[in-house]
């Protein structure tokens, strides 16, 4: 079997995605001699050109220059895979969308004019066709383990679309929405991460984005019946993943 | 050779995006640039109208190599702002959570981002074959630094327990001796990697350049508010931009710092060790007596050596920690927000971190002001490379290459961070 030939590349991010196939500490051996890494910036000098049979793609498109690039590195590769919130729904770099360009820049720069950015950042959906998405704020190594080893066994991978409150349930992690009146996000935030937030005592605060058909309007209310102001409400929906239908809605349900 | 045109679009093994430009003609440097194309994702305009509660884990996403050195100056801004001073048992945590990133970070910089260009590969992968003993002692390491973090954090990247005064979960005091025991376990590996470093033949290349770090009498500070240099800065956090200016350069979409009336200044772990060596642990003092790093040193390259060096102390400075602390749950106290600018420095893995903001009377940011590590350092890379160039001129093309980039990466530069 030949090797697949792997590009991992970055756009609007922190790199933290990347970072988990380095993060694989007791795996990494073995994936590097599954998959013939040819392009890593981040941790190769040697990177080469496509075509690529998996892309990973960490980072939001956020430039008209990241247009450029995420579209030669769709005719590039075989399949596409959204690494990360920010590569899946635009993350944390989309809050910008609801702010004016013009004012951003010039909280940050005396001479705005000199930097080019787009009104706004998206998941490279936007832009391309994905043909997977690893989700999460960063994506968690055992959802990116499973995925590797899908693709090398040519199968689906097994990854999930139910809320994080499934996997409370399965960890036997007490509800801190009805328990303690937590305004956890885990209702409607897509699982995958073991429930991180909620087994160390912390509300969900959705950096996986929405789950399958999450009940928005429902989540609202019971957000209401906690006494949250409707601002609150609004930038609980409008964190990681404000760009995705479902949480579009819901906060606009509270705007 | 006299003439030299080097253009490197994309960094490798370093954090992030960006390039540089070096030109000689006839023995002259002309024309030296790092260029830092990272597209900007505005943190400090996207920041305001969001409640002080989002702020530790918006600006965490700053970066994914420190994000705890961004979830310390965060937290310590709020606290500033509102006046809070968290519990004896909180501020050992963030110790705790602080010293467990300097593992992994700087295990990652020195073996898998530095290392290959000292030992002739193109990466750490690379390397595996002919030196798969030390690339598996860089894994071991790394891998005791992230579930460090992930004990007292609760996940390795973006850690979730750390909020504005406390933890949502303290690890029980048989979880953290489990930890020492792994911390233990690497200690030998940590004095393994400094002997390795020191073995390195480093540029002898001598800077005059000004070192600032967090400065404390009674420890080697991570987390804190005094800042000091070697050229007699000495300031509390609060007068950060009476001395610290940034200024923008049309090649780079980072800032640029430098201090008012000086100039560019290194900040990093050799900074650290030039301003606080006195108060390593016992053991990294004995590791860095048996270099020959020689202190006060202002030659960049031997940054991995301080890096090593680092490693010993967080692991004996953790140890010492696990020993003195009885964990007692404790939830995160209460938050009062107000009307007020709060600042907060932390020393990631990389250098001095800096955050600042203002408040309104809700408790929503209406200002903020983060300057990364790389931030700081950037213009200070250029300025290494005006002075580097010139004795590469009898090198080929390719191994001046290589050594400049070199020069950028002793600074283990966070790109993303620098550009937020």
């Amino acid at each position: 079997m030949t090797k697949p030939r792997v590009a991992i590349f970055k756009f609007a991010s922190c790199s933290g995605c990347q970072l988990v196939f380095l993060n694989c500490e007791d795996e990494l051996l073995d994936i590097v001699g599954a998959l013939d890494i040819a392009y890593f910036p981040e941790a190769k000098r040697e990177n080469l050109s496509g075509p690529y049979d998996i892309a990973f793609v960490e980072g939001a498109i956020t430039s008209p220059e990241d247009v450029e690039r995420i579209l030669e590195i769709r005719k590039q590769s075989h399949t596409l895979v959204a690494i990360g919130a920010c590569a899946c729904t635009g993350g944390l770099p989309s809050l910008k969308n609801w702010k004016r360009l013009s004012w951003i820049k010039k909280e940050v720069y005396p001479n705005p004019d000199w930097v080019e950015s787009l009104e706004t950042a998206y998941g490279v959906d936007a832009y391309v066709r994905v043909d997977g998405y690893l989700k999460g704020c960063p994506i968690g190594k055992a959802e990116l383990l499973e995925f590797v080893t899908s693709a090398l066994m040519n199968r689906a991978p097994n990854l999930r679309a139910h809320a994080v409150c499934v996997e409370c349930k399965l960890k036997e992690v007490v509800c801190l929405l009805t328990h303690e009146g937590a305004p956890c996000m885990g209702p409607v935030t897509s699982a995958g991460c073991g429930a991180t937030c909620p087994s160390n005592g912390r509300a969900c605060y959705g950096c996986y984005g929405p789950s399958n058909d999450p009940n928005v309007a429902s989540m609202g209310e019971i957000f209401e019946s906690l006494g949250l102001p409707r601002s609150a409400i609004v930038r609980k929906f409008r964190y990681f993943a404000g760009t995705q239908e479902a949480f579009k809605k819901g906060a606009e349900l509270y705007d | 050779m006299t003439s030299l045109d080097i253009k490197v679009d994309y960094l490798a093994r370093v954090e992030g995006e960006g390039g540089i430009v070096v030109k000689v003609v006839d023995g002259a440097v002309q024309d030296i640039r790092v260029n830092i194309w990272e597209p900007p994702r505005f943190f400090q305009g996207f920041l305001v109208g969001r409640r002080y509660e989002d702020v530790p884990d918006i600006t965490a996403r700053i970066c994914g190599i420190c994000p705890v050195a961004h979830l310390m100056a965060s937290t310590q801004a709020i606290e500033d702002a509102f006046g809070i001073v968290p519990s004896p048992q909180t501020a050992r945590l963030r110790t705790l959570l602080t010293l467990s990133q300097y593992i992994q970070s700087h295990t990652l910089h020195i073996y898998m981002l530095q290392l290959p260009d000292y030992l002739g590969y193109e990466s750490a992968i690379a390397m595996a074959s002919e030196y798969g003993p030390v690339v598996k002692r860089a894994l071991r390491m790394k891998k005791v630094g992230n579930d460090f973090t992930a004990l007292i954090g609760g996940r390795e990247i973006h850690p979730v327990t750390s909020v504005v005064n406390g933890f949502t979960r303290v690890p029980t005091k048989a979880e953290l001796l489990e930890m020492r025991s792994k911390l233990t376990s690497i200690k030998e590996d940590a004095l393994a990697t400094v002997k390795l470093v020191s073995s390195l033949k480093l540029p002898d290349f001598e800077p005059d350049t000004e070192h600032v770090a967090l400065y404390d009498p009674d420890s080697y500070p991570v987390n804190g508010r005094r800042l000091r240099s070697t050229k007699g800065l000495d300031i509390d956090v609060s007068e950060y931009r009476s001395h610290i200016k940034e200024r923008q350069v049309a090649h780079s979409n980072t800032l640029h710092s430098y201090i008012e009336g000086r100039g560019s200044f290194l900040v990093g772990p050799l900074a650290r060790l030039n301003l606080n060596h006195e108060r390593l642990s016992e053991d990294a003092q004995k590791a860095l007596a048996s270099t020959e790093l020689k202190l006060p040193c202002f030659n960049p390259f031997a940054g991995i050596v301080a890096r090593a060096v680092e490693i010993v102390h967080a692991i004996d400075e953790s140890v010492r920690i696990i020993d003195s602390l009885d964990p007692m749950p404790e939830p995160p106290g209460a938050v009062a927000p107000k009307a007020g600018t709060g600042y907060g420095v932390s020393e990631a893995p990389r250098g001095t971190l800096y955050h600042s903001y203002r408040f309104d009377s809700e408790g929503a940011v209406s200002k903020a002001d983060i300057v990364a590590p790389t931030s700081h350092n950037l213009s200070n890379m250029e300025k290494d490379l005006w002075a580097f160039v010139p004795s590469t001129l009898h090198m080929t093309q390719q191994e001046a290459e290589l050594k400049c980039e070199m020069v950028i990466r002793n600074y283990d530069p966070c790109i993303s961070c620098s550009c937020h």
